[in-house]
């Protein structure tokens, strides 16, 4: 007779009991383990540190759970740690809540943790406290992932001088990978095996910029919204103008070829790897320079600058001398009908 | 591909092209009209109003194919979802046209299971999966989308597989616009997607019957330019006549299997539009060896309730029919925007409001 609990996630083993012990034991510290979490008490505790501490916390629902260029794990980690990164935040520390549907094939599972670890490990965090639940069949959708993290600040960050009008606007690469890889996934198109998600930690370009003396005014990472989202952030929380020339944002010809098709825009499509910065007009050039010349942002871009003009608006100009307006998403990203 | 794609897409090309209509000057001045979601899109999205001579006016006509939808087939889709348990398969913006203040995506907030999908063929896999629910196609658009409609329908769907045909013609909406009155229209830019399949040929009876000249064209910022100073070249002549300014997707007998899937799947019906009425011949029934599959018959679909085009307020119905521009009617830009939208044209991306909003207010 089959084991059957050895390969498929259960309700037991969410109760509390046996089950529950061996699913942490052997599918999540196998990979995760640490001196914090190895503990294994209520609550992580960490050592002292210096500084203000940054804390988030974001929740991972993506379908299908496996892409192109990474999974729900690898997402979860860099989702986190990026958003620690681009608040000026050195990444140190994470806490996963993993919600399980009964039936979740334990390989699955196993899979998603592996990518959990190594990710966490090529950006310099660790895994300090977890949480997993089990729901019937048909009360999930295979599996969801919370995470929460936090990180130190770096000392003078953010600068007193906020973004405004003259500023540059860059982003370390294309963007849309990840919502195009979605997309077509979702579309049933398909993709060369070469083009995947960007899924990645920013940690590296966050630091480059540090590293050369440059300061942003501003960071995101362009995620759930796109460009266009972070965008309209900036023109809303500067109230200044953001003018975009459309034929410098970089977007791959796969990206555009999965736009074409299915008439999304791609400057709604969610980025995991890239970060848009607004730095002094001066610094712009070297900006771009320093993310090509650091392996992690070789498509880096200066897309725009923010003006005086249509102030809290962001105005695109199009590579045939006219403008268009840019607002955010009102709604799902659906597809058009031919 | 993508290199021939380019092509259409160069800034100089296009450039050359609108100086090249600059240089017309026809004494009066010209309106074309498009009848085409995607055109408007791209037509507002690459800013070429902005860059047309003064004489030359693009608007937009009933193209869209989730605003022409009559809210009386949006409101049989919500029933079928809130009151039969059925899912429903639909494409992408139909979900959120209100009808009677209910869209599907309300109807699927309230727990009905409603499901964008890219083809109809994902409807088929889905009731292939789920062989306990009745899933309903809700199968809407014009002849781009209504062969692949009858394809689904002529391969022996799957028994749990119905649809809710909502189709709609755009030979029969030329004719009705040539009479509406008060609307002057001197050339029609014509549905590239959609002549793929139909052809040019029957639009030539079209054009030789009104005395007015078509241009069939593409979608990249290049074709568009192409069409239009095709189309003005046909009209300064007096041409009756349609040319073809796609050649590289549309031949003058189209798409000969996906005509003929048509004519086997379905029969042409007098039909609703929202804000044309009833058009006779312009939609599409299951004919009767199909008729099983009717969602309409498998279901007791109330039809008793009468529901206003528009929304109090909202012009859509004149929008749609070029009749109006979209900053004429009283509610754009305030009580209905992209994220409060009143009338389908707001709703849809291929919908004029929307693309007018976003596109042509810089």
């Amino acid at each position: 007779m089959r084991n059957k609990e050895k390969e498929t996630i259960l309700l037991g083993h969410g109760s509390g009991g046996r089950l529950t012990h061996e699913l942490i034991r052997d599918v999540f510290l196998e990979k995760l383990a640490n001196p914090v979490l190895g503990f294994l008490g209520d609550s992580g505790i960490l050592p002292e540190t210096e500084g203000r501490i940054a804390i988030t916390t974001d929740s991972f629902v993506v379908s299908p759970l496996f892409f192109a260029g990474g999974d729900i794990g690898t997402l979860a980690v860099n989702g986190t740690v990026n958003d620690l990164a681009v608040s000026g935040a050195i990444p140190k520390y994470l806490s996963l809540g993993a919600i399980i549907e009964e039936g979740f094939p334990v390989a699955d599972l196993k899979r998603i943790v592996s990518s959990i670890a190594r990710s966490a490990e090529e950006s310099g965090v660790i895994v300090v406290a977890g949480d997993t639940k089990v729901v019937e069949r048909g009360k999930g959708d295979g599996l969801f992932l919370s995470m929460s993290g936090t990180g130190i600040m770096r000392n003078g960050y953010p600068p007193q001088r906020p973004p405004g009008p003259g500023d540059s606007v860059i982003v370390s690469g294309p963007v849309g990978d990840h919502g195009a890889v979605i997309l077509a996934s979702r579309a049933h198109l398909e993709t060369a095996d070469s083009f995947g998600s960007d899924c990645a930690a920013v940690t590296s370009l966050v630091q480059a910029l540090f590293d050369e003396g440059i300061v942003p005014r501003f960071m995101r990472d362009p995620t759930r919204g796109g460009l266009a989202g972070v965008l309209c952030d900036l023109a809303q929380d500067t109230s200044a103008g953001v003018e975009v020339m459309e034929q410098h944002v970089p977007v791959k010809p796969e990206v555009e070829t999965i736009c074409n098709i299915t008439g999304v825009d791609p400057l709604y499509l969610a980025c995991e790897g890239r970060v848009v910065a607004v730095v002094d007009s001066s610094q712009s050039d070297r900006a771009v320079d320093v993310w090509k010349r650091s392996g992690a942002g070789d498509g880096a871009a200066c897309i725009g600058k923010l003006t005086d003009n249509e102030r809290g608006r962001v105005i695109i100009r199009t590579r045939y001398g006219g403008a268009r307006h840019l607002m955010r998403l009102t709604s799902e990203i659906l597809p058009r009908i031919c | 591909m993508s290199d021939v794609i380019e092509r259409y897409r160069d800034p100089c090309l296009f450039e050359s092209l609108v100086r090249r209509i600059g240089r017309h000057s026809p004494r009066r001045p010209l309106t074309l009209m498009h009848v085409c979601g995607t055109h408007e899109n791209a037509v507002a999205r690459f800013g070429i109003r902005n860059l047309l001579p003064d004489w030359l006016r693009i608007i937009a006509g009933p193209g869209c194919p989730v605003c022409v939808c009559p809210p009386a087939d949006i409101n049989a889709a919500v029933q079928l979802a809130l009151d039969h348990d059925a899912v429903i398969a639909t494409f992408g913006d139909m979900v959120n046209v209100p009808a009677d203040d209910v869209s599907l995506a309300d109807a699927r907030a309230d727990g009905g299971d409603v499901r964008v999908v890219y083809s109809a063929a994902d409807a088929v896999t889905i009731a292939r999966k789920e062989k306990d629910r009745q899933v309903v196609f809700f199968a809407v658009g014009f002849e781009t989308t209504a062969c692949t409609s009858a394809a689904v329908a002529l391969a022996q769907p799957p028994e749990n597989l119905s649809m809710l045909v909502s189709h709609r013609l755009i030979p029969p909406a030329l004719d009705a616009l040539e009479r509406i009155d008060g609307l002057c229209i001197d050339g029609f830019l014509l549905p590239g997607h959609v002549l793929a399949v139909t052809g040019t040929g029957s639009y030539v009876e079209f054009c030789k019957a009104n005395s007015t000249a078509a241009v069939v064209a593409g979608f990249e910022a290049v074709d568009i330019m192409l069409g239009v100073g095709s189309l003005v070249d046909m009209i300064i002549r007096g041409e009756s006549d349609v040319q073809n300014a796609y050649p590289r997707a549309v031949r003058s007998d189209g798409n000969r299997r996906a005509l003929q899937a048509v004519n086997q799947a379905f029969d042409t019906v007098d039909s609703a539009w929202r804000g044309l009425g009833v058009i006779p011949a312009s939609g599409l029934a299951l004919q009767k060896d199909l008729s099983h599959m009717d969602a309409s018959g498998r279901f007791d679909i109330r039809t008793d309730k009468v529901i206003a085009d528009d929304p109090p307020g909202c012009e859509c119905s004149s929008v749609m029919t070029g009749l109006k521009e979209p900053e004429s009617c009283a509610l754009f830009g305030t009580a209905c925007r992209p994220d409060s939208p009143k009338g389908p044209c707001m709703v849809s991306s291929e919908g004029t409001c929307r693309n007018r909003y976003f596109f042509e207010r810089a």
